[in-house]
């Protein structure tokens, strides 16, 4: 049971890794360096807010913008910590090295490990965490210097690649009817409010639909 | 600079959540208002972004080679295509609009 949880572990990590190559290209054609934008996947490691930061930037939006929404799509790993820390039972560095891999991805097959036990959840965690990190830092890096290589994002596409990532992103998460109602309000008021406020306002805004629509049960 | 600014300032506000849920007392996040709001603020953030990215360029709403790629996209989405194929699909088809005019 234990090479299932492990082939899973790492058919994720693989294939999730090599979005990577999305965000590497993404960064460059917003402007940021091939360091830079590999730092991103060193450092901040999360998917959606590391393509939010790039993407806002890359629309005109200014520094705060790029990191406001960057970090309320963070803050979803800290509720993932809540629930994983107990299941790992790490400490020191060990624990500190956890909470940097705790994504949707680490979190995702760990839980799904539940009828195979504990040592197989914390096998899901660590083999995806890990084999996402090393695999989407060198596809980041591949992006990168691809990106850098091309020329015109608009003529390869990249342009075009970067919504198509977010709707990849979103795509799974949108299960019940608040979930679409959440996503179909969110484009709207984006939408309305984009001609009227400085530019990665827009987008921030919308964090209002989730409290609207999460406040009662 | 200010691409110096976004990126080590989103590192460590990313980094700074997963250590605080990681190491806060459980209780914290208890409370299922937070719960319900937390998973729903990716999806609206997320969404906002398909749309910003597909139908802005700087502060106005325009229609433009995107759009091919993104109707791909979702149909690739629909269709239950790995996640490269969807967004590989939308780079060709923007691609391909824009030699084509």
């Amino acid at each position: 049971m234990v090479g299932a949880t492990r082939r899973d572990a790492l058919s994720v990590g693989i294939t999730v890794g090599a979005y990577g190559v999305a965000f590497g290209a993404a960064g460059v054609v917003a402007g940021f360096s091939v360091l830079q934008t590999c730092l991103f996947s060193l450092i901040t490691f999360s998917g959606a807010s590391q393509f939010a930061a790039v993407g806002v930037i890359g629309a005109g939006g200014g520094p705060w913008g790029a990191i406001g929404a960057a970090a309320l799509l963070g803050t979803r790993n800290a509720l993932y910590g809540v629930q994983m820390a107990p299941l790992l039972e790490q400490r020191s560095w060990r624990k500190v090295l956890a909470a940097h891999v705790t994504i949707d991805e680490s979190t995702g097959v760990a839980l799904a490990q539940e009828s195979r036990g504990l040592a197989a959840t914390r096998e899901g965690f660590w083999w995806t965490g890990l084999s996402v990190y090393l695999f989407w830092n060198l596809f980041t890096l591949a992006g990168a210097l691809g990106a850098r290589s091309l020329g015109s994002p608009a003529s390869w596409g990249l342009d075009a690649a970067v919504p198509a990532a977010f709707l990849g992103l979103v795509w799974p998460r949108l299960t019940t009817p608040r979930r679409r109602a959440a996503a179909g309000a969110s484009m709207v008021l984006c939408l309305v409010l984009t001609p009227v406020v400085p530019a990665g306002l827009g987008v921030i805004a919308t964090v209002v639909v989730a409290i609207v629509l999460g406040w009662r049960a | 600079m200010t691409k110096w600014l976004v990126v080590v300032v989103t590192g460590v506000i990313c980094l700074a959540l997963k250590l605080l849920g990681h190491f806060a007392p459980e209780r914290w996040f208890a409370h299922p208002r937070l719960q319900r709001v937390n998973a729903l603020v990716p999806i609206a953030l997320l969404s906002a972004l398909v749309v910003s990215e597909a139908f802005v360029t700087k502060t106005r709403v325009v229609l433009d080679h995107r759009v091919a790629g993104l109707a791909v996209a979702l149909a690739a989405l629909w269709a239950k295509l790995p996640f490269p194929v969807v967004v590989l699909g939308a780079a060709v088809t923007s691609a391909l609009v824009v030699h084509v005019h």
